[in-house]
């Protein structure tokens, strides 16, 4: 799904945190956003899915299309905005209830039709087998429901990297959870809404190297399907997984290239000084 | 003085008014418990009271304590019924900044108005609307009473609510009631029963506003609109005799209030860490 950004700026109060960024996100790419810290990476990605209205005072100007219906007109639907587009927040936040409910939880406040959970599932279980996390045996036709979601939950949780080491606890409370389970918790949960867009926001700060990898191979395998956007302050990160990057610097959109360009022929000289420490 | 010292001499004034707040709920209840112990008995929590019982005769408060829990429970009740939406209603999702910090600030004012004054609008209205002092008048005074106090609790306990937790609910394209009713009601549900019980012990224990608007009665409370006996009113009659076999049984009618009061916080210990088990921090 095509995201194209035009002339977004944004204020909180008298602090210009974004100043007149018009980009296009690819579809069926990583589109890596990078820049030192404060530099409104956040801000942006949250301008996406309407996030950015939750904060105070905040002033909002210019267009965001989504699959060309601009977001921020008055009539924008925002319920189906959000369901269009998957976010990992930052800081990851396990909904207050079990790890199996962080699952099914939004697909039953959307009252997913058990026939859209069976395709689901049986999409699910094709990704899974080439995530190379596991087999889910492929299923019958004749299920009850029960079933359908536990399978379901499997399906998310493998698909994240989950499942192996939480199989047996998923009644637990996912407030029990370790940051970095947290955190793939949070991709499974997003995952669980079938968006075609995913908004991560430094989905790997609290994971060991290991653990990133994993959830960066994710993060490849699942750009077929879905627009990605990742936020990262690791520049070996948005090398390895990048397809395209947008460069923030101070609020402003220095440069925004294919990856192959971007790091080795930087158009802008303030991009050159940051990828060489320079800046940061 | 160096830092160590200075940090050991605040330490130590904490100590001294952590003690000296233990110390004079220990001398409250060692007044009530040696004063009300030798009037304690098993009739004087299951029987009425019958004639001559303050002049020292037979009987015991079963009509207060019911009636208390009738008047508390049932404005408890009353409350919450008004407290809940009111608590969302005054969060920065559902109403601007000006209008909730207004109604703050007048929940606040309700909050610190004394419960007599309660009594008597109370009593206006019910002579407005000819109600006679009943179970339903102590009702509805005993529940305006308690609504700013269960109000203000619950909102600060919503509020409270980490920003993360909203935003999450929020991205996952629920609708604002629904992360109310959900995500957020989860979170702090324990926090939410405890100003529920916060509310029923300030109701149980008032006396000023049910005097005129529940009455007082010798007979076990029947129709909600008859009068009925409370443990604050019994407490208070017993004690203005002269008669020291009543002025006992107040202490020991103080002593069932105390005990009522101490299972409930006990409760919602139990509830606030049964329920809060998924909280996130
Ligand atoms: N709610 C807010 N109110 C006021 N200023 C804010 C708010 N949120 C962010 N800012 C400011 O806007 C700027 C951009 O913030 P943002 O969170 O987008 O940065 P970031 O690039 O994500 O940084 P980091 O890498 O540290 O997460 C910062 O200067 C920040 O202080
Ligand atoms: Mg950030």
């Amino acid at each position: 799904m095509a995201i194209q950004i035009r002339n977004l700026s944004v204020r909180y109060g008298a602090h210009q945190a974004l100043r007149d960024v018009s980009v296009d996100l690819p579809v069926g790419k990583i589109t890596a956003v990078i820049g030192p810290s404060g530099c409104g990476k956040t801000t942006f990605l949250k301008c996406l899915n309407r996030l950015i209205d939750l904060q105070e005072g905040v002033q909002v100007s210019g267009r965001v299309l989504v699959d060309n219906e601009d977001i921020y007109a008055p009539q924008a639907d925002l319920l189906a905005l959000r369901k269009k587009i998957g976010f990992l927040p930052q800081r990851p936040f396990p909904l207050p209830m079990s790890i199996y409910d962080n699952i099914t939880f939004a697909p039953r406040i959307h009252r997913l039709s058990e026939a859209e959970l069976l395709s689901h599932i049986n999409g699910l279980t094709t990704a899974v087998a080439q995530s190379g996390n596991g087999e889910v045996k492929p299923i019958g036709r004749h299920l009850d429901e029960k079933t359908k979601w536990n399978l379901l939950v499997e399906n998310y949780l493998r698909l994240a990297g989950l499942w192996e080491e939480l199989r047996g606890r998923l009644h637990e409370p996912a407030a029990r959870l370790s940051v970095g389970q947290q955190q793939r918790l949070a991709l499974a949960r997003a995952l669980a809404i079938e968006p075609s867009v995913i908004l991560a926001d430094e989905p790997t700060s609290a994971l060991d190297p290991i653990s990133a990898r994993l959830i960066e191979g994710q993060f490849k395998l699942l750009k077929d399907k879905y627009t990605l956007a990742v936020v990262t302050h690791i520049l070996r990160q948005a090398r390895r997984i990048a397809d395209h990057v947008l460069f923030f610097y101070m609020g402003e959109l220095v440069e925004s290239a294919p990856a192959e360009q971007f790091f080795n022929h930087p158009q802008h000289q303030r991009t050159a000084a940051y990828l060489s420490g320079e800046i940061s | 003085m160096n830092r160590r010292n200075e940090e050991k001499l605040a330490i130590g004034l904490m100590r001294l008014s952590l003690y000296g707040v233990v110390l004079i709920l220990a001398a409250i209840m060692a007044v009530i418990v040696v004063k009300g112990f030798s009037a304690m008995s098993w009739s004087m929590i299951t029987q009425t009271p019958k004639g001559g019982f303050y002049l020292g005769k037979e009987g015991g408060v079963a009509n207060a304590i019911v009636g208390s829990i009738y008047l508390a429970g049932g404005a408890t009740f009353l409350s919450l019924l008004i407290s809940v939406p009111l608590a969302f209603a005054l969060q920065k999702e559902y109403s601007s900044g000006r209008l909730t910090y207004y109604s703050r600030l007048a929940l606040d004012v309700l909050w610190g108005t004394p419960s007599i004054v309660y009594g008597a609008f109370g009593f206006i209205i019910m002579m407005m609307i000819g109600l006679r002092s009943s179970l339903l008048a102590g009702i509805i005074t005993l529940a305006l009473l308690v609504t700013p106090i269960m109000t203000r609790a619950m909102e600060e306990i919503i509020r409270m609510a980490p920003q993360e937790l909203k935003e999450t609910a929020c991205a996952l394209g629920l609708t604002r009631l629904e992360s109310s009713s959900t995500v957020i009601l989860r979170q702090t549900i324990g926090g939410l029963l405890t100003a529920v019980m916060l509310a029923f012990s300030r109701a149980i224990g008032d006396a000023a506003s049910i005097l005129f608007t529940a009455g007082f009665s010798d007979h076990m409370p029947g129709s909600l609109l008859d009068p009925v006996a409370s443990l604050p009113l019994a407490v208070f009659f017993q004690i203005s005799t002269p008669i020291v076999e009543v002025q006992q049984r107040a202490y020991a009618s103080a002593l069932i209030l105390f005990i009522i009061v101490l299972l409930l916080s006990l409760l919602s210990r139990w509830i606030y860490l049964k329920f809060s088990q998924n909280v996130i921090k």
